[in-house]
C-alpha cells in the first residue's frame, strides 16, 4: 500500500509539470453548459489539429468555470504561464488558435478573455479582476474549471484528500464533528439543518451498517450546481462523503443521481474507481482502521426523489414516495439501518473545513450562515452561471455585478429562488442579503441555489402557473392534500389565466393552500403553495388585472401552455375549455 | 436501438445480470433493460419479477411511477426539449411549436412513422444556455426556432 504522502509527491510534481507549460496545457470545459455550447466538437478539433500538426500538448476535460455565458472556454498555458483563457471558441477558432497563438506564440489578441498567473499580458484583463470572479469565494468550487476530474493525482495536487488524511490519522471521529458544527456549516439541500447537529444523531445510533447518503438528485428546474460539482470537481465529493463516513461511523456511502444526466454519472463513478485504486476507498483506508465504501445509486424521473425519505425508497428500488416520520432516517433509514442525508454542496464544504479549520469557514458568511452560497443564475441576465459568493452579499450584486444585468435594456421583474416551492420575489427585492434567516423572512427561500430572473415582458401570473405546474406534474400522489391540492391549484391558476377566474378564486386557492400545508406527508406539499402565495404578495394587481379586468398587463395570457402529457389525468383535452371544478373547504 | 423479438430475451437478462453498480434494485433492474432496448416491453416486467423474486405487480408499480420509462417500441430519435421557467422565459416555447409542426405532432409522443419521439424534460441541466434541447443524448443550447429545425432536418435525412 503506498502511503498518502508519497502519492502526494507525486500528485505534486505532476501538478507542478503541467503548470510550467514545458508541454502545452490546453483545458477545455466539458461541463453540461460546456457540451451544450458545442464543447465536445471543440474538444475533437483540438486533437485533430494538434495530432495533424505534429504538436505535442495535452488536452484535458475539465468542468465549469462558472462563466457558462464564455462556454465553450478553452484555457492555454504554452511554455509557461501566463494561463490565457479563450471565450466562446468555435471549431472554425481551433486551426488559428493552434496555429497562432500555440505554434508560433502570436498574440493571443481578440480572440481571448483574461489570463491569470505570469506576466501580464497588454490589453487583457487578468482572470481575478473579472467582476463576476472578483466577487466570489469558491471553497466547494475551488477546483472548478482548474483541474481534470477524471484525474485524481491533479485533485490531491491541489490539496485534495489532504483533510482526508488529517481526519483519519490527526483526529478524532468527535473532533470532526465539533469543527463541522463549530464552523456553522449548514445544508445546502433546502432546510439548512445544522450538519454537524445532523452528523451527530447518526453517531449516536446503533450500527454498523450506517448509511451516509449523498442526495445529488437536483430536480429543481434553474439548479445545476450538484451536478456542476460532480463533473467539475468529483472527489470533492468523495472526500467530504469519506469525511462524513469517518465521522459517524458510517459504513457506506451512496451518491444518488437522476440517471440519464451521463457527464456527472460518469464523472463520478470513474472518480469512485480511481479512489478504490489508490486505497481512498475500500478497507483500511490509507493505512487506517476505517473502512468505507461508496455506491452510485440511480433514480428515474421524480422530482420527489430527493425528499431525504423518498431517496431510500429510490435506492431500495421501490417508488419514490416518501415515507412518514418518525421514525427519523438516524434511527431508521434506508433497509431500516441509520442513516444520515446530505446535499452535495454541504458535503463538499466538509474536506476544507477539516483541512483548514472551522474558524475560517465560520468568519466567511454572515449571522447564522456561514459560508458560501452556491448559486446558479439563469433566464433573463448578461452573464448566466454556476458562481460561488460569500452568504451575506445582496441579490443586487449578485444579480447587477456578477451576472450584468437584465440584457436588452430591459427592466427587472421578478426573481425565482430556491426552486419551483421557493418564492417568486419582485424586483425592490435587491437589497435583501444573501442569508437564509432574511430571505425566509422575504417570502423566499435560498435552497437549492437556483436564482431566475424574469424581465419586464414576463407575466408573473403565467410564471407562476409553470411553477404550479410543474409541482403538480411532480407530485407523487401518496397523500390526498397535495394530489388534489396542487391540481386544484393548477385549475384556479390557468383559468386565472384564460382570464376565467372568478371572483372567490384568490380566496379558494388560500383555503386549498392551508390545506395542503397542514396536511401534506412531504415538503413538496407542505411548500407547494409557496409559489402562488409569495407571487399573490409580490405582484397583487397583476393578479387583480386578470381577474377582475380580463387583462394581462404584460401581455402575455392567455399564452401558449407547454406541459407534459400527464401533468393532469385530464390533460390530453388541454386546449378544451374545462368545467370550472367547485371546491368548498369549509 | 430496435432488438429483432426473437433476442429479446437474451438482451434483457443479460442486462440483468450484467449491471454496473453492485446494489441491484427493481430500479436499477428496469433503468438497465430500458437502457439496453429503449423501452420495457412485458418481458422486462416479467423477468425483473423474477430476477428480483418479486411480484409482476410490484415491479409494475415501479415502472409506471418514474416518468422516463416507456412501454412502446422506441422511435429512431428521441428529441427532449426543456419546458422549466428558465428556458419558458427565454423562448422554448416558440421552440416546442416548431419541433412540433416539424414533426407534425401536437404535444408530447411519437410521430406516426416512429422516426421520432418528442419529450418534454424538467430540467435538462444546462439553465446558462437555455432554450435546451437535446436530440440523441446531445445537449444544444441557445436553440431557436431556425437552428432546431436544421437539426430535425439532419434527423429525417439520417445526418446523426
Ligand atoms: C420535494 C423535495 C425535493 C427535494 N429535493 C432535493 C434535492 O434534489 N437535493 C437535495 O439535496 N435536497 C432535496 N430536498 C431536501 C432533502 O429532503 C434533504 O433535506 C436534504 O437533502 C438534506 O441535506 P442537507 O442537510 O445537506 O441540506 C428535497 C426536499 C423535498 C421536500
Ligand atoms: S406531499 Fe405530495 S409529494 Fe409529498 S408525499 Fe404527499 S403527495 Fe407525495
Amino acid at each position: 500500500m503506498t502511503s498518502f504522502s508519497e502519492i502526494k509527491i507525486r500528485a505534486d510534481q505532476q501538478w507542478e509539470d503541467l503548470n510550467s507549460g514545458k508541454v502545452p496545457w490546453i483545458r477545455i470545459g466539458t461541463a453540461m453548459c460546456g457540451l451544450a455550447s458545442g464543447a465536445r466538437e471543440v474538444v475533437d478539433a483540438f486533437r485533430s489539429e494538434i495530432s495533424s500538426r505534429g504538436i505535442d500538448a495535452i488536452v484535458d476535460e475539465v468542468g465549469c468555470l462558472g462563466i457558462c455565458s464564455a462556454e465553450p472556454l478553452v484555457d492555454i498555458i504554452n511554455n509557461g504561464p501566463p494561463r490565457v483563457f479563450f471565450n466562446n471558441v468555435s471549431v472554425e477558432d481551433v486551426p488559428r488558435l493552434v496555429s497562432g497563438y500555440l505554434e508560433n506564440n502570436s498574440s493571443p489578441g481578440a480572440d481571448a478573455l483574461a489570463y491569470s498567473g505570469g506576466d501580464s499580458i497588454e490589453g487583457l484583463p487578468e482572470l481575478g479582476t473579472l467582476r463576476s470572479i472578483q466577487l466570489q469565494e469558491r471553497i466547494a468550487l475551488r477546483n472548478a474549471g482548474h483541474i481534470a476530474p477524471g484525474d485524481i493525482l491533479q485533485y490531491v495536487g491541489n490539496g485534495g484528500y489532504s483533510g482526508l488524511n488529517k481526519a483519519l490519522f490527526n483526529m478524532d471521529p468527535e473532533e470532526v464533528i465539533k469543527e463541522i458544527t463549530e464552523s456553522g456549516l449548514r445544508g445546502r439541500g433546502g432546510a439548512a439543518f445544522p450538519t454537524g447537529v445532523k452528523w451527530g444523531f447518526l453517531v449516536r445510533s446503533p450500527g454498523p451498517p450506517k448509511y451516509i447518503l449523498c442526495n445529488c438528485e437536483e430536480g429543481d428546474p434553474g439548479a445545476y450546481n450538484d451536478k456542476g460539482i460532480l463533473e467539475s470537481d468529483p472527489h470533492t465529493l468523495l472526500e467530504g462523503l469519506i469525511i462524513a463516513g469517518y465521522a459517524t461511523g458510517a459504513t457506506k456511502g451512496f451518491v444518488f443521481i437522476r440517471h440519464g444526466h451521463e457527464g456527472p454519472i460518469e464523472r463520478t463513478e470513474e472518480a469512485i474507481r480511481q479512489a478504490y485504486e489508490i486505497g481512498l476507498l475500500g478497507d483500511q483506508i490509507l493505512g487506517s482502521k476505517f473502512s468505507f465504501d461508496i455506491e452510485v445509486s440511480l433514480t428515474g424521473d421524480s422530482y420527489v426523489a430527493g425528499e431525504e425519505t423518498a431517496l431510500m425508497e429510490s435506492i431500495e428500488g421501490k417508488r419514490s414516495m416518501p415515507r412518514s416520520r418518525p421514525p427519523f432516517p438516524a434511527m431508521s433509514g434506508l433497509w431500516g439501518k441509520p442513516t444520515n442525508i446530505n446535499n452535495v454542496k454541504t458535503l463538499s464544504y466538509a474536506p476544507e473545513i477539516v483541512s483548514k479549520g472551522s474558524q475560517w469557514f465560520s468568519e466567511i458568511g454572515v449571522n447564522r450562515s456561514k459560508g458560501t452560497a452556491i448559486l446558479c443564475l439563469s433566464g433573463n441576465i448578461t452573464y448566466p452561471g454556476l458562481y460561488e459568493v460569500p452568504m451575506g452579499i445582496t441579490i443586487r450584486q449578485i444579480i447587477d455585478e456578477i451576472g450584468g444585468g437584465v440584457p436588452n435594456g430591459k427592466e427587472l421583474k421578478l426573481l425565482q429562488t430556491g426552486g419551483p416551492l421557493g418564492g417568486v420575489l419582485p424586483a425592490d427585492s435587491m437589497e435583501i442579503n444573501l442569508d437564509f434567516e432574511e430571505m425566509a423572512e422575504a417570502g423566499a427561500i435560498l435552497g437549492s441555489g437556483g436564482i431566475i430572473v424574469a424581465d419586464e415582458d414576463t407575466c408573473a401570473v403565467d410564471f407562476t402557473r409553470g411553477l404550479v405546474a410543474f409541482c403538480q406534474y411532480e407530485s407523487c400522489g401518496k397523500c390526498f392534500p397535495c394530489r388534489l391540492g396542487m391540481t386544484h391549484l393548477l385549475e384556479f391558476i390557468e383559468r386565472i389565466c384564460r382570464f376565467e377566474g372568478r371572483p372567490d378564486d384568490l380566496e379558494l386557492m388560500e383555503s386549498v393552500g392551508k390545506t395542503m400545508q397542514a396536511g401534506s406527508l412531504c415538503g413538496h406539499g407542505q411548500l407547494g403553495f409557496n409559489p402562488i402565495r409569495s407571487a399573490l404578495q409580490s405582484f397583487p394587481e397583476e393578479f387583480k388585472a386578470h381577474l377582475e379586468d380580463g387583462l394581462c398587463p404584460a401581455g402575455v395570457c392567455p399564452s401558449v401552455i407547454n406541459v407534459p402529457k400527464n401533468t393532469r389525468p385530464f390533460a390530453d383535452d388541454y386546449n378544451v375549455k374545462q368545467v370550472p371544478i367547485q371546491v368548498d373547504i369549509t | 436501438m430496435t432488438v429483432p423479438s426473437g433476442e429479446i430475451h437474451s438482451v434483457i437478462q443479460d442486462a440483468l445480470s450484467t449491471q454496473k453498480h453492485p446494489t441491484v434494485t427493481v430500479l436499477s433492474s428496469l433503468l438497465a433493460i430500458q437502457d439496453r432496448i429503449g423501452y420495457l416491453p412485458d418481458e422486462a416486467i416479467e423477468e425483473t419479477a423474477s430476477f428480483m423474486r418479486t411480484s409482476v405487480n410490484d415491479v409494475w408499480g415501479v415502472a409506471s411511477f418514474y416518468k422516463n420509462f416507456r412501454f412502446e417500441l422506441p422511435a429512431t430519435h428521441i428529441v427532449e426539449v426543456c419546458w422549466g421557467p428558465t428556458c419558458s422565459l427565454l423562448g422554448a416555447t416558440k421552440v416546442i411549436q416548431k419541433i412540433q409542426s416539424l414533426l407534425g405532432i401536437s404535444g408530447e409522443g411519437d410521430t406516426p412513422d416512429r422516426r421520432a419521439t418528442l419529450r418534454y424534460n424538467t430540467c435538462l441541466g444546462a439553465c446558462a444556455q437555455a432554450p435546451v434541447v437535446s436530440i440523441d443524448h446531445d445537449l444544444k443550447g441557445r436553440v431557436d426556432s431556425e437552428r432546431v429545425a436544421a437539426e430535425i432536418h439532419d434527423i429525417f435525412n439520417d445526418k446523426v
